[in-house]
Order: C-alpha cells, then sequence, then structure tokens
C-alpha cells in the first residue's frame, strides 16, 4: 500500500532544505551528509514508487483530504514513476559529484537549494493539478537559478539574467494559459479536466484551442523545442558544469508534461483539438534535430557542443511524440531516459576537461593530467548521445524510426534523424580529436579570460562520471524489460480510464459517494458549526 | 464595464511586453512587473466581475467566485519572489560586468569561466 | 563451443591488455594471442557440423518488441570469414607484437584490436540484420581508434577521422536500409529474411532498400565513388593496415552482399548497381596502383582493385561468379595479408616504404624476398599459385556476361598483373643500392613467420586447390547462393578463353611495366581529383558552414529570443483561435460608473506613462506604482479585498526594493535601440495587448458553460475549512499544498539572493563598490528626526495591526502572508529611517533561520496530520473567543499561516539584509545609534567590516 508515500519524496527535500540552512549552515561536511542522506532516501522512496506503479494500477492521493476535484491531488501511474525514479538516481549521483569536487563550496547555500530543486521537480511530475504544476514550476525554476548562478562570475551571472527573465516570461504566459483555462473550463484538476473537455459545447471550442495552444508553448519553452530553444545553449555552457548535467532532466520535465497533458487533457481524438499539436510540433521538432546536430558539428567549446547535443535529443524525442501513439510515446520514454543520462554525463566530461585545462574551448592547449581515463569515458558517453552502437543512443534511435514507420511523414523523420546522426558523429569526432588527440605543446598560450581551474580533477569525481555511464550501460542491457514497461506507461496514457477512475473515482464509486454526502447533510442539517476532524 | 477591464489588461500587457523588448535589465523588470499585473487581473477576471460579493460567508448574499482570487494570491507572492531575485541578479552582474545589458555578444566565442 | 561465447571472447579479453600492460609487451601480446586462440578453437569445434552442411542456430531474447535479439548463426560463409578474422588475427598479433617499437602504448593497442576483431566476428555470426548492424558501427568506431593509433601524426588522425566519417555515413544509410528490408521480410532474422527473397524483390521499397544497403557495403568495402578512404587509413602501423585491408574490414561489405545474396540478387537493378561499381573499382584501383610509390599505398589501391573484382563477381548473380568470389576471398586474403608484412618488414628494414628508394633487396633480404615474390606472383595470377585460379574463374564468368565486361576485365588484370610484378621487380630485383636510408637486413622469426605461412599457404592452395579448400569452397558457395553448387578446381581446365585472357593479361602486363618508369611522370603531372583535398575541403567547410549557421541564428540577443517567443505565441494563439468554432458569450455586463472611467483613464495614462519615461528610471518607478494602485482598487471594487490587501503591501515592499537596487544601477537608460526595432517592438506588444484583452472579454461577457468547483469550497469553507473568508481557508486548506509551495519559493528566492550577492561581495564587483561614488544628490541628514521619531511610534502599532490581520485571516480578509508583509514593512520603516544596521542591532533573530523555521512550521502541520493517519495538510481545529478579537478558530490551518507568516517576514528582511550589504560595502554610512546627531556613540569595530555578519 504506497498511499501515503506518494508524497514523500516531497516531504523529504521540504523538510531536509530548511534543516540544513536552520542546523548547519557552516558545516559543509554535515550538508553533504544531509543532502546525500536525503538523496538516498527519495531514490529509495522512488525506486519503491517504481515498483508499486509498474502492477499497472494508478495512484491519487488527496492532500488534506479534500475530495477530487475540489482539492489537489497527486498520480502515481507508470509515467510518473519512471520520471520521479530517473531524477532521484540522476539527482543523487550529481549532488555526489558536486561535493566530490568542492563544487558545492563555491557558493552559499548549494545544498539547501538542491533539496528545493529536488522537491520542485518530483512535485511537477507527481501532481495532478495544473496550477499546482505551475507552483512546482516555481520551485524548481527559482531554485534553478540559484544553481546556475552557483559560484558567480561574471559570463555566468550575466547568463543567469538571460535564463531568468525568459522563464519570467514563460512563467507570465503560462498564467495567461491558466487564468483561460480556468475561464472556460471552470477547474483545475487535470482527470476533471479530461472530462470537462469532452462535455464543453462546440461554442468555446476556439477557446479550449487556444488554452491548449498557449500550454503547449510553455512546455515547450521548457523542452527547448525550435524556436523557443534559444535560452538553452548560454544557460547550460555558462552554468556550472554538474548543475547543466542537472539540467538535463530540466528540458525532460518539458517533454512529461507536453506528454502528460496532451494525452490526458487535450488528446488530438478531442473534437476541438484535431491536428493543432502534432501539425505543428513535429516539423518544429525535426528543425531542433537539425539546428542541436548542426550545432554540435560547429561548436566551439565542448560545454556548447553538448549543449546543442541535449537540443538535437530533445528534437528526436518529441518527434517521437508526436506520433501520439502507443510506440511513439513508448519510444519517446526509453529515449528520454537515454539522453538524459547521456547528455548529464558528457556534461561532468566537460567539467573534468574545465578542471584539468580551464577552459573546454577545442583550441590547442597545455597537455591534459590524466586525458586518458577521461577521452575513454568522453568516447563513451559521445557514442551513447550520438546515437551509435552499441549503447542506449542507438537503441533509442531504432525504437523511434520504428516508431513514425506508421505516420505519413516517415520519410522526413527518417532523413533527418539519420543524416543528423551523422553531423552528431561528425562533430563529436572532432571534438574528440582536437580535445584528447592533438599533440599538446605545453608552449601553447592558454585561452583570454582563463581563470583558475573550476572543480578539481578527483579521482572520485571521475568514478561518478563512470557511474552515469553504467547506467548508461544498464539502460541498454534491460531495453527489453525497460521498453515492455515504457509501452505499458504509454498505453496507461492513451487509455486515460484508468487515471481518470483512479483520481475521481469510477462512475460507480461517484454515485456511492454522492449517496452518501446527501445522507450526511440530511444527517447534520444544522450543526454546521463545529468542523469535523480530519474530515 | 468588461470591456474597459479587458482594455486594461491589454494596455498593461502591451506596456509590459514593449518593456520586456528592451535592452537593458531594469526597463526589463518593469516590463515583467507590468506583465504580473496585467496576468492577475486577468486571472482575477477569468472568474467573471461581481461587484459587492466579496467572498466571505455571511457578508453578502452573493458571493463572487473564490478560486481565483486564491490563485492570484499565490501569483503574486511567486512574482514578488521572482521580482525581488531578478533585481538582485541584475544588480549583481552589473557589478560584476559593468554593463546592464541583458544580451551576450557572441557567445560562442565568450570565454570560459569557472568561479 | 557456443557462438554467442566466440563472439564474445574478443570483447572480454580486451579488457585485459590495458589492465595487464604494466606486466609488460609479452605478457600482453600472449593474452591476445591466447583469447584468439581460445576463440579460435571454439570455431574450430563447430567444423566438423559445417561440413556436413549444418547451419548452427542460437537465439537470445534482447528487445523482442523490436525484433532486436542476441541471434547468431553459422554457416560455412560466416565460418569462412569467422576463420580469416580469427586466424589471420593470430599471425597479425604476433607480427605485432614485434612490429611494434617500444615507445608505442602496446597495451591500448591489442585492446583496440580485440574490440575491432569482436566486432568483425559479431557481423559474420549474427542472424538478426539489427545485431549485424551494432557490430557494424563498432567495427567503424573501433578502427577509428586503431587508424588513429599514433596520434601524433596529423594523417592518423585525419585519415581516421576520414574512416570513420565516410563508413559511418555507410552504417547510418544502412540503418534504414536494414530497417526497410525487416519491414519487408517480416523479420529481422536473416534466416527468415534469405527465405523471402522473391517477396522482397517484388516489394516497392525494394530499390531505396538495395541502395541505402549498398551505400553501406560499399562505404565499407571502399568501392568506387567511395574507395578514397582506405588509402589514407593507411597511416596506421603496418599490422593494423595488414589486418583491416586483407582479411576484415574491407571484407565486411562484401560479406554483407553475399549473405544477403539469395535476398537482393538477379535484378537487373543488383546487376547494373553492383557489378558496374566493382568493375569501375577493379580497373580505377590497378591502374592508380601501378602509378603509386608507398608500397603501403601500392598495396591500398591493389585491395581497392580486388575488392572490386569481388564484388563484380557478386553483381553477375551467376551461382559460378559466386563460386569464384568465394574462392577469391579466401585468397586475396591470404596473399595481401602476407604482402602488407612484406611491406612492413621493409619499412621495418630499411626505414622506407618509398619504391624509387628500393630495389635489389633481393641479396639483403633474402627471406623477406621469397615471401613476397611468392605473395605479389600469386595476386598476378601466376599459374601454381592460388591467385591464378580465382582470377581465371573471374575471367571465366566475365567472359559469359559479355564480351564489354570480358574486355574491360581483362583490362583490369593487365594493370594488375602490371602492379603486382612492379611489387617484385622494383622492390627486390636490380642492382643492390648503397643509399638506403637504414641498413637492410631480414627480420627476426618473430616477424616472418606469420608471413610464411601465409606465403605457403599461396602455394599448397594453388597447387591442391580441390584437396584442400575445393569441399570448402563448395559449402561457402552453396550458403551464398542457397543453393548446392558443385565445385570442381583444378589447375588446368584444357584451352579455355580465360586462359587466353590470362595470357593476354601477364604479357601485356610484363611489357606495360616496362613502361611504368616512362609513363610515371606523365601520370604525376596530370591533373586529378585528390580525394583528400576534396574530403577536407567539405569537412572543414561543412563545420565552418554549421559554425557560422549556429552563430547566427544564436547570439546570444535574448530579447531577440523574446521577441520570437511573442510572435510565436501571438501567431499560434491566434490561428488557434480563428480555426476553433466560437460562440460570443451572453452575460449580462455591468454599467460603467464615473468612478471606474476615472480609473480606467488613470491607468491607461499611467501604463503608457511607463514606457514613455521608462529611461529615467526613478521617474518609472514612481509612474508604475501608481499602476499597482489602481489594480488594487480594481480589486476592492470587483469584491477581491484580499487581493487588494496582499496587491498593495506586495506593491510597497517591490518599490522599496527597486529604489534600493536602483542606487547602484545606472539612473537612466541610453537610447540605443534603432527606431525600427522601436516600431518592431511596439507592434508585437501591441498585437500581444490586443489578443490577451480580446481573450479576457471572451472570457468575461460569457457565462461558465460547466458549474466550477468553487461552489464545492463556498459550501464547505466553514464546515469543512473552519473558516467563513473563503479565500483564505482556500490558501490555506483547500490548496493549502499551493501555499506550502508559494512561501517555499519566498523562501528560496531570499537564499539565492543572498548566496548572489555573497559572490558579489567575493569577486571583482566588491572593488568596484570600494570606491563607489554616489551618483545622486545625498540629503545632508540622511535620517531626519521627525520620520525617526514617527516610525518609533508606528512600529508597535504595525506589529499589533499584524498581528490582527494574522489572527482574523480566517474570517475576514487578512492572514499570514498579509500580516507578514505588514510586520516587513514596519521594520523596513526602521531602516529608512534609520539605517539598516542600527535596525538590525535591534532584533535578534537570523532571518535564514526564520525562513528555514517558516517553511518548516507549515511542513510539519502536514506531516502532523500524516502522524495522526489523515493526508497530507488535512485540517483539524476548535474555535476559542479571545476578546476583544473576533471568535477565532484556532486550526492546524492556524500553525500553517504561522509558518507563512515567518516565511514572508524573513524572506523580504533577509533580501532587505543582502541589498544593504551592498549598500554598506559602497560605503553607505553605518550608524549605530537612532539618529545621525548622537555625541556619545562609540562606532564598535565590527560595524564597518561586518561584510560576512549572520543573516
Amino acid at each position: 500500500m504506497m498511499e501515503h508515500w506518494i508524497i514523500a519524496p516531497i516531504i523529504v527535500p521540504a523538510l531536509i532544505g530548511p534543516l540544513i540552512v536552520l542546523t548547519m549552515r557552516h558545516d559543509i561536511v554535515l550538508q553533504r551528509v544531509a543532502g546525500l542522506a536525503s538523496g538516498v532516501m527519495m531514490l529509495g522512496i522512488c525506486l519503491a514508487l517504481l515498483v508499486s506503479a509498474a502492477g499497472g494500477n494508478v495512484e491519487s492521493y488527496e492532500l488534506g483530504s479534500w475530495p477530487a476535484p475540489f482539492g489537489i491531488v497527486l498520480v502515481l501511474d507508470r509515467l510518473s514513476a519512471l520520471m520521479v525514479t530517473l531524477t532521484a538516481a540522476l539527482g543523487l549521483g550529481i549532488l555526489a559529484y558536486a561535493s566530490a569536487t568542492g563544487w558545492d563550496a563555491r557558493g552559499r547555500n548549494f545544498h539547501s537549494i538542491y533539496q528545493f530543486q529536488m522537491m520542485g521537480l518530483f512535485g511537477a511530475m507527481l501532481t495532478g493539478d495544473i496550477f499546482n504544476l505551475f507552483v512546482f514550476f516555481e520551485i524548481l525554476l527559482i531554485a534553478s537559478y540559484g544553481l546556475m548562478t552557483h559560484g558567480g562570475g561574471r559570463m555566468r551571472l550575466r547568463g543567469g539574467v538571460q535564463y531568468v527573465i525568459i522563464n519570467l516570461a514563460g512563467s507570465t504566459l503560462f498564467l495567461f494559459a491558466l487564468g483561460t483555462l480556468y475561464g472556460v473550463f471552470g477547474s483545475l484538476n487535470m482527470a476533471d479536466l479530461a472530462e470537462r473537455a469532452a462535455q464543453l459545447p462546440a461554442g468555446d471550442g476556439a477557446l479550449v484551442r487556444v488554452t491548449a495552444a498557449l500550454l503547449l508553448l510553455v512546455f515547450l519553452l521548457k523542452g527547448a523545442l525550435l524556436p523557443l530553444h534559444f535560452w538553452l545553449p548560454n544557460t547550460y555552457a555558462l552554468a556550472p558544469a554538474p548543475v547543466a548535467a542537472l539540467f538535463a532532466v530540466m528540458t525532460k520535465v518539458g517533454a512529461y508534461t507536453v506528454i502528460r497533458v496532451f494525452t490526458l487533457v487535450f488528446p488530438e481524438t478531442l473534437a476541438p483539438i484535431g491536428g493543432l499539436i502534432s501539425s505543428v510540433m513535429m516539423p518544429a521538432a525535426l528543425l531542433t534535430l537539425a539546428v542541436g546536430m548542426i550545432g554540435v558539428l560547429g561548436g566551439a567549446t565542448l560545454a556548447r557542443i553538448v549543449s546543442f547535443a541535449a537540443i538535437g535529443s530533445m528534437g528526436t524525442l518529441f518527434i517521437a511524440v508526436s506520433a501520439f501513439d502507443e510506440a511513439g510515446i513508448a519510444a519517446a520514454l526509453y529515449y528520454l531516459v537515454h539522453s538524459t543520462l547521456a547528455a548529464a554525463a558528457l556534461f561532468l566530461v566537460v567539467d573534468q576537461v574545465r578542471a584539468r585545462r580551464g577552459t573546454s574551448a577545442l583550441t590547442l592547449q597545455a597537455p591534459m593530467p590524466g586525458g586518458g581515463l577521461v577521452s575513454a569515458l568522453f568516447f563513451a558517453a559521445a557514442i551513447a548521445m550520438a546515437g551509435m552502437p552499441p549503447l542506449s543512443g542507438f537503441i533509442g534511435k531504432l525504437l523511434v524510426l520504428d516508431a513514425v514507420r506508421a505516420e505519413t511523414w516517415w520519410v522526413w523523420a527518417w532523413a533527418f534523424i539519420l543524416i543528423t546522426s551523422l553531423l552528431s558523429v561528425m562533430g563529436f569526432a572532432r571534438a574528440g580529436s582536437a580535445l584528447f588527440w592533438k599533440p599538446h605543446d605545453a608552449s601553447a598560450p592558454a585561452d583570454e579570460g582563463f581563470q583558475d581551474a573550476p572543480g578539481t580533477p578527483s579521482g572520485l569525481g571521475v568514478a561518478l562520471l563512470g557511474g552515469v555511464l553504467a547506467l548508461i550501460v544498464a539502460w541498454t542491457v534491460a531495453a527489453g524489460p525497460a521498453t515492455r514497461y515504457t509501452q505499458a506507461a504509454a498505453m496507461q496514457l492513451l487509455d486515460r480510464q484508468d487515471y481518470i477512475h483512479a483520481v475521481l473515482g469510477t462512475p460507480a464509486e461517484r454515485e456511492a459517494r454522492q449517496a452518501a454526502e446527501a445522507a450526511y447533510d440530511a444527517a447534520h442539517a444544522g450543526d454546521g458549526a463545529t468542523p469535523q476532524e480530519g474530515h | 464595464m468588461e470591456l474597459l477591464v479587458a482594455l486594461s489588461i491589454g494596455v498593461m500587457t502591451a506596456a509590459g511586453v514593449y518593456l520586456l523588448l528592451r535592452l537593458r535589465t531594469f526597463p526589463a523588470v518593469l516590463g515583467l512587473a507590468m506583465l504580473s499585473y496585467a496576468v492577475n487581473v486577468f486571472i482575477f477576471a477569468s472568474g467573471r466581475l461581481v461587484i459587492g460579493a466579496p467572498p466571505v460567508l455571511g457578508a453578502a448574499d452573493t458571493m463572487t467566485d473564490p478560486l481565483p482570487q486564491a490563485l492570484v494570491l499565490t501569483a503574486i507572492v511567486i512574482s514578488f519572489g521572482m521580482t525581488a531575485l531578478v533585481v538582485i541578479m541584475a544588480l549583481a552582474s552589473y557589478l560584476n560586468a559593468d554593463t546592464d545589458l541583458i544580451d551576450i555578444e557572441k557567445p560562442g566565442e565568450q570565454p570560459e569561466i569557472g568561479r | 563451443m557456443s557462438l554467442a561465447l566466440i563472439a564474445a571472447l574478443p570483447f572480454l579479453g580486451a579488457l585485459l591488455p590495458g589492465l595487464m600492460i604494466r606486466a609488460g609487451r609479452n605478457t600482453c601480446a600472449t593474452i591476445t594471442f591466447a583469447t584468439t586462440a581460445l576463440a579460435l578453437t571454439g570455431l574450430l569445434l563447430n567444423a566438423p557440423a559445417i561440413w556436413r552442411g549444418d547451419v548452427i542456430i542460437e537465439h537470445y531474447e534482447w528487445l523482442p518488441q523490436l525484433g532486436l535479439n542476441v541471434n547468431f548463426m553459422l554457416d560455412g560463409l560466416g565460418f569462412l570469414f569467422a576463420l580469416m578474422i580469427l586466424g589471420i588475427g593470430l599471425l597479425i598479433i604476433t607480427y605485432a607484437r614485434f612490429y611494434l617499437s617500444k615507445d608505442d602504448p602496446m597495451g591500448s593497442f591489442y585492446t583496440y584490436l580485440l574490440l575491432f576483431q569482436g566486432a568483425m566476428v559479431g557481423i559474420v555470426l549474427s542472424d538478426n540484420i539489427l545485431l549485424l548492424l551494432i557490430f557494424w558501427e563498432l567495427t567503424s568506431l573501433s578502427s577509428f581508434l586503431l587508424i588513429g593509433y599514433w596520434r601524433h601524426l596529423p594523417e592518423g588522425r585525419q585519415g581516421a577521422r576520414m574512416a570513420l566519417t565516410v563508413t559511418g555515413m555507410g552504417g547510418l544509410a544502412m540503418i534504414g536500409g536494414m530497417l526497410i528490408l525487416g519491414q519487408i521480410a517480416g523479420s529481422y532474422d536473416i534466416s527468415v529474411i534469405l527465405t523471402q527473397g522473391e517477396v522482397i524483390r517484388q516489394h516497392d521499397l525494394y530499390l531505396p532498400a538495395l541502395l541505402l544497403i549498398l551505400l553501406g557495403a560499399f562505404t565499407k568495402s571502399a568501392q568506387f565513388p567511395f574507395h578514397f578512404w582506405l588509402p589514407h587509413a593507411m597511416a596506421a602501423p603496418t599490422p593494423v593496415s595488414a589486418y583491416l585491408h586483407s582479411a576484415t574490414m574491407v571484407k565486411a561489405g562484401l560479406f554483407l552482399m553475399a549473405r544477403l545474396w539469395p535476398a537482393l540478387s538477379g535484378t537487373p537493378e543488383w546487376f547494373w548497381l553492383v557489378a558496374g561499381a566493382g568493375l569501375i573499382t577493379m580497373i580505377l584501383g590497378a591502374v592508380i596502383a601501378l602509378f603509386k610509390d608507398d608500397l603501403k599505398a601500392l598495396l591500398a589501391y591493389s585491395t581497392v582493385s580486388h575488392l572490386g573484382l569481388i564484388t563484380m563477381l557478386l553483381g553477375f548473380g551467376t551461382e559460378y561468379a559466386a563460386k569464384a568470389a568465394v574462392f577469391h576471398i579466401i585468397n586475396h586474403a591470404t596473399f595481401k595479408a602476407a604482402l602488407f608484412m612484406t611491406a612492413g618488414i621493409v619499412d621495418h628494414g630499411v626505414h622506407t616504404r618509398n619504391i624509387r628508394l628500393l630495389g635489389g633487396l633481393r641479396t639483403v633480404m633474402p627471406v623477406t624476398f621469397a615471401i613476397g615474390t611468392v605473395a605479389a606472383l600469386s595476386m598476378a595470377g601466376i599459374p601454381f599459385f592460388n591467385g591464378f585460379l580465382s582470377k581465371e574463374m573471374m575471367l571465366e564468368a566475365a567472359w559469359e556476361a559479355g564480351p564489354v565486361i570480358a574486355v574491360l576485365a581483362t583490362l583490369g588484370a593487365v594493370f594488375s598483373v602490371a602492379y603486382s610484378l612492379r611489387f617484385i621487380a622494383h622492390v627486390f630485383l636490380g642492382p643492390v643500392r648503397q643509399d638506403y636510408p637504414a641498413k637492410p637486413h631480414d627480420p627476426g622469426f618473430g616477424m616472418w613467420v606469420s608471413p610464411v605461412i601465409l606465403a605457403a599457404l599461396v602455394v599448397v592452395i594453388g597447387i591442391f586447390p580441390q584437396q584442400t579448400v575445393g569441399h570448402f569452397v563448395e559449402i561457402v558457395a552453396g550458403a551464398v547462393t542457397g543453393g548446392h553448387p558443385h565445385v570442381h578446381l583444378a589447375l588446368w581446365h584444357g584451352l579455355t578463353p580465360a586462359l587466353a585472357m590470362s595470357a593476354i593479361a601477364v604479357g601485356v602486363g610484363a611489357i606495360l611495366l616496362g613502361f611504368q618508369r616512362r609513363l610515371a611522370p606523365g601520370w604525376d603531372a596530370a591533373k586529378r581529383p585528390e580525394a583528400k583535398a576534396i574530403f577536407d575541403a567539405l569537412f572543414n567547410g561543412s563545420v565552418r558552414a554549421a559554425a557560422r549557421v549556429t552563430d547566427s541564428l544564436h547570439d546570444g540577443s535574448i530579447t531577440r529570443y523574446m521577441a520570437i517567443l511573442t510572435a510565436v505565441t501571438v501567431a499560434y494563439g491566434g490561428a488557434a483561435f480563428f480555426t476553433g468554432g466560437f460562440v460570443p458569450g451572453t452575460r449580462s455586463l455591468l454599467p460603467v460608473g464615473p468612478v471606474e472611467l476615472v480609473f480606467f483613464g488613470l491607468l491607461v495614462v499611467a501604463s503608457a506613462g511607463v514606457v514613455v519615461v521608462h529611461r529615467h528610471r526613478f521617474t518609472a518607478l514612481i509612474v508604475i506604482s501608481i499602476v499597482g494602485l489602481v489594480v488594487a482598487m480594481t480589486f476592492v471594487q470587483f469584491s477581491a479585498p484580499d487581493l487588494a490587501l496582499t496587491q498593495l503591501t506586495v506593491e510597497v515592499v517591490t518599490v522599496i526594493l527597486l529604489l534600493l537596487a536602483l542606487n547602484y544601477l545606472p539612473k537612466d537608460t541610453p537610447v540605443q535601440s534603432s527606431a525600427g526595432r522601436r516600431a518592431r517592438d511596439g507592434v508585437l506588444a501591441v498585437l500581444a495587448g490586443g489578443g490577451v484583452g480580446a481573450l479576457a472579454y471572451a472570457l468575461m461577457t460569457r457565462d461558465m458553460s460547466l458549474p466550477t468547483i468553487a461552489d464545492y469550497l463556498t459550501a464547505n469553507s466553514y464546515t469543512g475549512g473552519g473558516g467563513n473568508n473563503v479565500v483564505n481557508v482556500i490558501l490555506v486548506d483547500f490548496r493549502g499544498f499551493d501555499t506550502m509551495g508559494e512561501i517555499t519559493v519566498l523562501g528560496i528566492a531570499a537564499l539565492v539572493i543572498y548566496a548572489i550577492v555573497e559572490v558579489v561581495l567575493q569577486g571583482p564587483a566588491s572593488r568596484r563598490l570600494l570606491n563607489w561614488v554616489p551618483d545622486m544628490p545625498q540629503a545632508f541628514d540622511r535620517h531626519p528626526l521627525m520620520m525617526v521619531v514617527a516610525t518609533r511610534v508606528a512600529l508597535p502599532i504595525a506589529l499589533t495591526v499584524g498581528i490582527y490581520i494574522f489572527l482574523r485571516g480566517h474570517n475576514m480578509p487578512g492572514g499570514g502572508f498579509i500580516a507578514g508583509l505588514v510586520v516587513a514593512i514596519a521594520y523596513l520603516t526602521q531602516y529608512m529611517a534609520s539605517g539598516f544596521a542600527w535596525a538590525q542591532e535591534r532584533q535578534r533573530f537570523y532571518y535564514h533561520a526564520v525562513i528555514a523555521s517558516g517553511v518548516m512550521i507549515a511542513v510539519l502541520t502536514g506531516v502532523v496530520s500524516l502522524v495522526l493517519g489523515w493526508n497530507f495538510l488535512t485540517s483539524s481545529g476548535v474555535y476559542i473567543n479571545i476578546w476583544p478579537l473576533d471568535e477565532i478558530h484556532l486550526a492546524s490551518a492556524a500553525a500553517f499561516d504561522l509558518g507563512v507568516f515567518l516565511t514572508v517576514v524573513g524572506a523580504v528582511m533577509l533580501a532587505l539584509a543582502s541589498l544593504s550589504r551592498i549598500g554598506r560595502r559602497a560605503g553607505e554610512g553605518v550608524n549605530l545609534t537612532a539618529m545621525d546627531i548622537d555625541p556619545l556613540a562609540e562606532p564598535p569595530a565590527d560595524a564597518l567590516s561586518d561584510n560576512r555578519e549572520e543573516n
């Protein structure tokens, strides 16, 4: 019975965060211990949630015991379970890395902000209430502002300003969308919205479409889909590399919300929606993929190259999502996990390179101590990211290619995916041979603006980077079970009934409840003065 | 009346967007403030306009929709926090970089900075 | 032995050399050798079954949903290739041990070699084309490492990059082809696909599939026009060349064509594409080879030529041609590997591979001479050597294919004879020279044993073909064609046209060699497209183009991105609206009174004013606060007292923060953006405003189509939430979870602000602050007496009001948030009156702690209900009356509200404190007394040095 455990991933960081601020603000070691302990707890809980969700039953948790749709609910289904587990695993790894390399000590309040970051991510993935989703978006965003500017530095602060401003614009757009949504639907609970969407009169169709359109833009801004991806390169390249590695999961929140909201509330089968979503999303995804991989080929620093690789992977991801059928979403989910891990691994490589070089620029540099191991890790991570065999990237690509075969636009998808793969292979080969193979003459002048090396080339850090790669290998080997799970998740999403019934109750249950309420009101007519304890 | 409110929302939004597209941080912050005014009224209006019916039990016989008000309250608080943050960040980046321009020229060629 | 194990062994073994390198080079080589030997033995254990013509199949599930499974199949064809890969692998490993010099990292070399070997074995044993694809790309990657092994050589790096790009491209094309093929055949298993030949050839997608697959095969096997990468891969150490380009990598393409022969061959498309490419490649390679002076280059192009030959045979699509192809694959592997090793030995002994510097090595390097001659004669197709037999079969097949092809094939043979004989004549024959770069000498046993074995094979097969490999060729050919061909290999077939053609080839070839030295200058002078130059131009060109595109798209101009965001939103939102069904609302509208009109006018003017004066920042700040006030008034007017209160208090705090920040920002905004740009922004702004306004109007003028959930909230506000102020009950109870998140945001904001200020005070900014010159006229009296007194009096009142608002919040407008702001403002006024330090001296708690405890209290109230067995944040409570206040609902909700209150106060004050620290770093006076005029005050030492004090 996972009932109360659903809330745990949110409560744990919500308590540990303040606790760190309250009791251990000046002891970095204590902070690390507390942060990692909380990380382990969260991972454990999320794994438990994953196991319980794998069975296929959707769990709804009514906060404050207020019955849906009137209160806020958290919902655990296969999709959210997968997302929180991925987040918890990556979060723990990155936190360990940041602690091992001393990144966490480069500014104040890192560990507490990190806890809140996790809280925001978990909340956004678990909530079943669209306004509550906004709130958790804000939590994870404001925490990410803190992490992005952690340690400061001229360019980083400027990048931070850019990141904050564009996201504040996005939040405002989100609010406009929510205002419209409430004005049309008169509800905020996603399951309830799904039912109301079908009941609305045709006269509201245009407003429903506007709501869907605005929400899509909000989520795609987060998911960095062309032409809303522009914020990403500067943000990721200027953020501390470990933070950028964590951000690999942030774009996926955008993907998650698209998948969630546009399978549940605004499916294309819904009369007013029609082809509104995929007709726009698919071409955008193709272009995103192209722009991303072109960036990989043309990037001047490894940090930027990886950032563009992240953009490109979002393109591939959304191509699969655009199919909005079981195969497509299943492939998208498999690829989502893969691309998150691959991007994270590459950003950790960036940190290792910077730690040894001070910069990840592809220009001729002084020799790199311990470069051999790092180059091997880079090679592996790049293979994964470029979608070359034998790692999960290749399997993910095959799944996507296979999934869109039924679509009318499959030729386009195939052409873009295969050609851009070549671009990324060329790009990473270029980057790798420039960074690790060029003869290193020590006399080569260091880059302009070179400052003391960020991060420290700690063996533990490299080991943790290896750990992320190990996860990728595991995801590859376990491709069979993994895709079985993602297919089940996709089926659950497209069916919708499991979710709606779990939140609002099956028709039978609802009748029963209404009857009970009627009886209760009859009995307690008059004595409304004393509120019941914990109704 | 509704027309006036709609117009006001429109005007505030327009002003906000225009300021948001300026080149320097401070106007952008003003723009965000304007936008948050606009969006707050917008959400509030999505509950429809009612006069003399505050959402307090027993205050009046009819009652306006309380939910949008609660949402707006949350939105106000959050945007307050965000505004405070963005102002400080703008200040910090100005003090560090000696410019309050938002745009970064040639990001591809900017030196990477560790700390 | 299990096929899976055979394929896995090299990969498992690959770890060892890298790790064991410290144990010495011999250990390293031995381990590698042992691994390969083990795999080979495992393979040979299956030989009897293969000899009987059986097919061994192993299936393991990996990704059944996709049809990607670990399925292996071993038949004659796979056996032949596996045998070559592992057998020649053994010889190469031995050879390399003695070839590599001391300063070459041998561990990584053998690791790469085993990786590559494993990938190759995987290809030839796969029974699943997706699995085959994986191994296929692995060969590209591992050969990238091998070719670039000497990473200090630019040729090495570039050659590796070129090989990876070209073969990688082919591989990607093949992914598409294989997927289509699998779709057509209904399975990705080769054993199934081979039975679907008819279906496949009839299918509409046959041609695309064929093209994509051939693209993969041709790039791998260096067929025209993709032949150019192979010679550049010669930058690799000779053992690598000997391995990759005799028996393995380049043969992978041939293997694939042979493997899929039953499924794809037999159509005109197949004939023209495959045979055509093969024929061209054969001739082109042979011609170029004749004029190459670098031994390895000569061999490289000869390899290209021979690959073309075999491709052509496969292209013919006849059974006889298939037999010839198989036989020549065997023969080519033997003599070509031997030749590469010979070249390596020469290079090793004489320190040059340039034929012009060589010659006359016959006497000084007899062993090498013997090996080289045998192998080269076989390559030339001289009787008694195996090359002769298969080449004659080739000519036979060509003859059957028609006169044109026959002539061209003979032409190719002529050149191949010429360059083969040149390998002997210009390197070993002729007078001994005195000007060798190094003293020539035969190598040690370790280096010549491998080629000798191969040379021996060349001869044995050449003389006793039927007895040695006859049956084997039959089995393999059977596997290729899917039939049961009869093979009879013999030295003498009687006087056949093929024999004549060989004779011509040998004769003319010999003569041609005589003219080689005279033709060479002409050839060198002739203008030819230089493949490498073209490739580099393409590669670097595309990199530059990519960089240009990327940088011009992502020029760091967020303002442009914002414009795009706005435009996209307006466009998409508008499109969505106008393509949907819309019925205008029928809600009865409210009348407009004079007051509303006035306020509306004020709002419009103020909003416009902000835009107009935004360059004068202080003014803009004042004007914008007017907008805020009008908004608050709007809330009052439309029955939202809570909103009005909140809006007002927030307004005050925000403006104060902005004012303080503005102290250290430029006071004016210079005109920078062009008129055109301003116009663009104006248009965007109007569009956005219009859209939002219209949307709002559309909403306000229609009734809700469905009953909202708010009715329930109103109904249960008192009974369930225990409060009359529904908004507040929603905040602390119905949607308390939102509020919890909302105060968390505030808390985080404060933490981040603090962290950022910390960083600023560390960084270069702090220097700028230290010599800060106030750019605003400073009031003489910074802390005017009247204000100080007023605020002192005001403080207790403000606090009382705050508490009152807090307590009554549940039933009337108010609540923790507004209360928190009121109290915060009270403190702010203290600050403005007497300076921050003074105010701070007089409050004892740390803002971080206040924030943290606030958030924790809020969360813990939720946890309490968990402990009580209810859901998180379930409220409970009782009513009590405290005179003179109204009835108070002392509930868990109240505790929750307390958390809100504390967080708000803490957050505001921490933000303020952080700002003030910038202020004091900038030298803003610190006075610990209430007013400037205080003779008794002794400013304590730490007053000025408190940039790290507790907050």
